[in-house]
């Protein structure tokens, strides 16, 4: 393929040929729309974007597009993707996960991620449960939905992940819906265009262990404010949050972590210096 | 979910042409989707289903693309879309299940031609240039036709079945 | 020479074993330094343990011949590690008591010192730098090239400092003018060859820029942190970078994915931070993503002894993966040799994309050794890459040495999904038997297949009696071999250096002709002779010497186990 070709940049080109193991109405498959449509309209070939997941099925999802992919061990995409980046700032990296991988067993990674402000772009396809090992509750489940690990319900209040993501740093928070797959595109397009540590929470319902949640295509909306820059004034909206407000919440202006390299690298002979007797 | 009501009133022919298009290419992916699904689950005369409506689907918008002609049929706002949420006619993917039946398949079909239906119905009506609401008006004439077609499919699947996904007596598995 | 310095909060006495061994090196002896010291932060006791020679020493000797005691509180708690030879010195200041009884065998000499009343009468000089002048005199250090040290080491701190210090010295020698003179060291040889004062935590990190690592990700723990903290600014130097993360969780998976992206990418740990690892290095194996993690051993289990040595951590480093995930593991075995073992780790994780756990140990990591300049070895990594890639692209394409061609991100047709799910030759997973055993097959036969060279063991000498041992105990066996060589018997060093992949054939080549083996380590359970017994074959007269840290294993105590023990 010549290096000089040009661009195709339709979503069917980032679209692998392997077939998704998702059951048939899940979310994700929205979500893999929406991806396909905006990694088109940033306009790179297929080769400049690196996809990193964890375990889970939201996590399967680099393996469906045509860039280069990462699909490590249960809660670990993102140091994975900040070592990416960092050695290979050229690359335009995303991050997938799920509720469980991201927010539970990966919970520290993701707070010191949204802290460190690497430039990466951050989806958690949020089904309120843990899909792939069949229905345990994850830390955005509510607290009194009933599942055989935890009967009667986990009785813990669930996570929050915007006011964790805003609070520790994170320069891009928006929530999406799945089933709005050209508003979910579109709000993917922008949150990789904005430098640093970019979040979006995208609600995507589990058809197998949640079909209640075939009720939020009606619960979700549109916020009623447009984003700010205020951290806290995105904070006070985060209080009156339902959990189902759609859209861009919080665009911040903190520079994004990227260390500074060496211009011309010194020989290895000087270190010598500093052990010679 | 429509987002009829998110839309500005078009203004010309090619923008008209270009909006028709990109619903019938998103319909064809959609289509294509589904069929997929349908493969890999097992459920093959869905998969077939699917993937003739796709083609279906890809007929209409290469028609789109002849009757533009010169004109073309560059969407504007590009790979993402028109709307804000999507197309008037895309399949409702979070409806499908690995159970259905033909006649959930044709139903769902159905349902998006009726809102192309009112889509372009709506259009019509709210167009000034008299062009653009001929064109409307003859897609809304071409959707009636879609929405008649699926009603006749439909009539060789008569009965409900209500199949859903939990008449799988088989628990799902864990995968990973 | 063997010197003990000992003394408690603010006496400084880690700082004055430093400088000894800084002037006895400039003045062409050769030499170490270990510490040893309480759980306080600071205001600790504290030794400073040395050994000083004019031939090269790799560890500590059997007795100590110089005790120095600036104060002897809480003294007795080095009373394991401290023994006075027969006829050794004990300088101790009248004004702070008696040594400990512990530290005092029958027979022991003592010299006074009065610290407390020179510094009493001299405001500017220092308790320890008086002890640090009596103790070259009587060592024979040319008082020149020790000013030179003390003027380098307070320069930035003033004249009047240098002035008080270098008089403070200078008092020292004279209140031992009339000492015995037993305890001088040899005029040293003159060496043509550049030498280094260094640490093996240092040489690590040294070794790591010459084999090509430019990514670390550090999370500090003791004793590894000094290789992180050398190489944060010489990495930027280079054109590299080392970034702090969260947890060991975080860096194991950051040079994941650093590497994934084309860079040889490093980081250092000890025992807790290597069972945290390990998932993440299961998944390089499987991905087949080359990297280097440095284990520099401490006592153990679970928080165990973290200032102290041990070579436990061999059952974690060679069995601890989940699966069948075979990797690489290498043992440096002295000093220097933590150079070339970490430049060599990172050249074959590159060629053969697959981890690399380098054990070193804290005797090796926090030891400071005057070394001859380790010579420059050709070892920079060289990762297969997929350059022109023809569609579809097979990450994990079977045949050959078992080595693929890897696609670095950016490469136009090279794009795959790396994955610890079991995969594909194209890196599709799969739970097919066929692709599970073909993968395997390749994982083993990559690294079971690449030549390693000499460089796997040191084999030494000759006869039927060998000493087997590993990591830091080689240089204590050498030593203990060399005694039993001035008596006439001829004992081999077998010592592998490379101990993940085994090496039959060559142990076999090894061990040709000899009936008679002590296998050397420390530790309790014995991890490295039952790592022994479980790959090679060893000769039925096979004893073990074993014991668990925090203590050293001396050359006198494998000595005798060799002659005493039916070995020889």
């Amino acid at each position: 393929m010549s290096a000089t070709a040009p661009l195709a940049c339709k979503p069917g080109d980032y679209k692998s040929e392997t077939k998704p193991i998702w059951c048939p109405g899940c979310g994700d498959y929205h979500v893999l729309m929406a991806l396909t449509r905006a990694l088109a309209a940033l306009g790179l070939p297929p080769e400049q974007f690196a996809i990193v997941s964890g375990i889970g099925c939201s996590s399967r999802i680099p393996a469906y597009t045509t860039c280069y992919g990462f699909h490590g061990v249960h809660g670990r995409s993102l140091p994975v993707a900040a070592g990416l980046k960092i050695v290979r700032p050229d690359l335009t990296v995303i991050v997938a996960s799920g509720d469980g991988d991201g927010y539970s067993i990966g919970g520290n990674h993701f707070m010191h991620a949204c802290r460190r402000n690497v430039d990466l772009t951050y989806l958690v396809m949020d089904n309120h449960i843990y899909g792939m090992t069949k229905g345990q509750p994850s830390p955005t489940t509510e607290p009194d939905f009933d599942t055989a690990l935890t009967p009667g319900g986990t009785g813990v209040r669930p996570f929050n992940p915007l006011v964790v993501a805003l609070a520790s740093g994170a320069n891009f928070v928006a929530r999406a819906y799945a089933g709005n797959i050209h508003e979910t595109a579109n709000i993917i397009v922008e949150a990789v265009r904005h430098p640093g540590f970019s979040f979006i929470e995208i609600l995507s319902p589990c058809v197998t262990y949640r079909p209640d949640q075939r009720a939020w295509k009606d619960r979700v909306h549109a916020a009623p404010v447009t984003a700010t820059d205020d951290a806290a004034r995105a904070a006070r909206r985060l209080m009156t949050d339902d959990g189902f407000n759609l859209g861009v919440l919080y665009r911040g202006n903190r520079r994004p972590f990227q260390p500074v390299v060496a211009a011309v690298p010194c020989d290895l002979v000087e270190f010598e210096k500093g052990f010679e007797i | 979910m429509s987002g009829t009501s998110d839309i500005q009133p078009v203004s010309s022919s090619a923008q008209l042409y270009a909006i028709a298009h990109e619903i019938e290419t998103d319909a064809v992916e959609r289509y294509n989707l589904l069929a997929e699904q349908m493969q890999t689950h097992n459920n093959e005369e869905l998969a077939r289903i699917f993937l003739d409506l796709a083609r279906a689907e890809g007929l209409h918008a290469e028609e789109i693309r002849r009757l533009a002609g010169d004109l073309g049929v560059e969407s504007k706002r590009g790979p993402i879309g028109t709307w804000r949420t999507e197309s008037p006619e895309s399949a409702d993917l979070s409806a499908a299940h690995y159970l259905m039946t033909p006649r959930d398949a044709l139903q769902m079909a159905l349902a998006g031609e009726e809102r192309a239906l009112a889509f372009y119905t709506g259009l019509a009506s709210a167009a000034t240039d008299p062009a653009v609401k001929k064109l409307a008006e003859d897609f809304v004439e071409e959707e009636l036709e879609h929405v008649e077609l699926c009603h006749r499919l439909l009539r060789r699947y008569p009965l409900p079945t209500g199949v859903t996904a939990d008449d799988d007596p088989d628990p799902p598995r864990a995968s990973d | 020479m063997s010197v003990a310095m000992v003394g408690s909060g603010g006496a400084g006495v880690l700082t004055t074993g430093s400088m000894l061994l800084e002037a006895a090196c400039a003045a062409g002896w050769n030499g170490l330094l270990t510490r040893s010291v309480g759980p306080q932060i600071r205001g600790g006791e504290a030794a400073a343990l040395l050994r000083l020679a004019t031939r090269s020493v790799e560890c500590l000797a059997d007795h100590v011949d110089l005790l120095v005691g600036i104060d002897w509180v809480s003294a007795q708690r080095f009373e394991s590690e401290i023994a006075l030879a027969p006829g050794g010195l004990i300088i101790s200041d009248p004004g702070a008591g008696a040594p400990p009884a512990a530290l005092t065998p029958a027979g022991a000499r003592i010299i006074d010192l009065p610290l407390a009343q020179l510094t009493k009468t001299n405001p500017g000089w220092r308790a320890n730098m008086i002890a640090l002048g009596a103790a070259a005199r009587l060592l024979g250090l040319d008082e020149e090239v020790l000013q030179q040290v003390i003027k380098q080491h307070f320069a930035a701190k003033g004249q009047d400092v240098v002035g008080a210090n270098a008089d403070a010295v200078a008092a020292g020698g004279c209140a031992v003018a009339t000492a015995p003179s037993e305890f001088r060291l040899a005029r040293p040889q003159k060496t043509i060859t550049k030498r280094w004062l260094i640490t093996g935590n240092e040489a690590a990190g040294l070794g790591a820029l010459r084999g090509g690592v430019r990514f670390a990700a550090a999370y500090p723990i003791t004793p590894a942190t000094e290789i992180l903290e050398w190489l944060a600014p010489n990495l930027a130097k280079v054109g590299g970078t080392l970034v702090q993360a969260e947890d060991e969780l975080a860096s194991i998976n950051m040079i994941v994915g650093a590497s994934y992206g084309g860079v040889p990418s490093l980081t250092a740990t000890s025992g807790p931070g290597l069972s945290l690892m390990i998932e993440a290095l299961g998944l390089a194996t499987a991905a087949e993503v080359p990297i280097v993690v440095v284990d520099v051993m401490r006592g153990g289990p679970s928080t165990g002894i973290p200032t102290k040595s041990e070579q436990t951590d061999l059952n974690i480093a060679v069995y601890g993966l989940h699966g069948e995930a075979p990797h690489l593991v290498i043992a440096p075995q002295s000093v220097t040799d933590c150079l070339l073992a970490t430049q060599w780790a990172t050249f074959l994780a590159e060629m053969l994309q697959t981890p690399a756990i380098v054990l070193s140990d804290q005797s090796l990591g926090q030891t400071q050794a005057a070394v001859s300049r380790p010579p420059d070895v050709a070892f920079i990594g060289l990762r297969l890459r997929a350059t022109d890639v023809a569609a579809p692209y097979k990450r994990y394409a079977l045949g050959g040495s078992g080595v693929s061609p890897m696609a670095i991100p950016g490469t136009r047709g090279g794009q795959y999904t790396a994955d610890g799910l079991t995969h594909t030759e194209r890196g599709i997973p799969t739970g097919s038997a066929r692709d599970h055993g073909a993968q395997l097959d390749k994982r083993r036969d990559k690294i079971e297949r690449y030549a390693y060279g000499d460089l796997w063991a040191t084999l030494e000498g000759e006869g039927e009696v060998a000493v087997l041992t590993w990591g830091s105990l080689t240089g204590v066996a050498r030593e203990a071999i060399s005694l039993a060589r001035a008596e006439g018997h001829n004992v081999r060093l077998i010592a592998p250096r490379l101990l993940l992949p085994t090496r039959p054939t060559e142990m076999v080549a090894a061990l040709a002709g000899v009936s008679r083996v002590l296998v050397v380590e420390q530790s309790h359970s014995a991890q490295f002779h039952r790592y022994l017994r479980a790959h090679y074959t060893l000769p039925e007269d096979t004893l073990v010497l074993h014991r668990p840290g925090p203590l050293p294993i001396r050359p006198s105590e494998i000595y005798r186990q060799l002659t005493r023990g039916k070995n020889l």
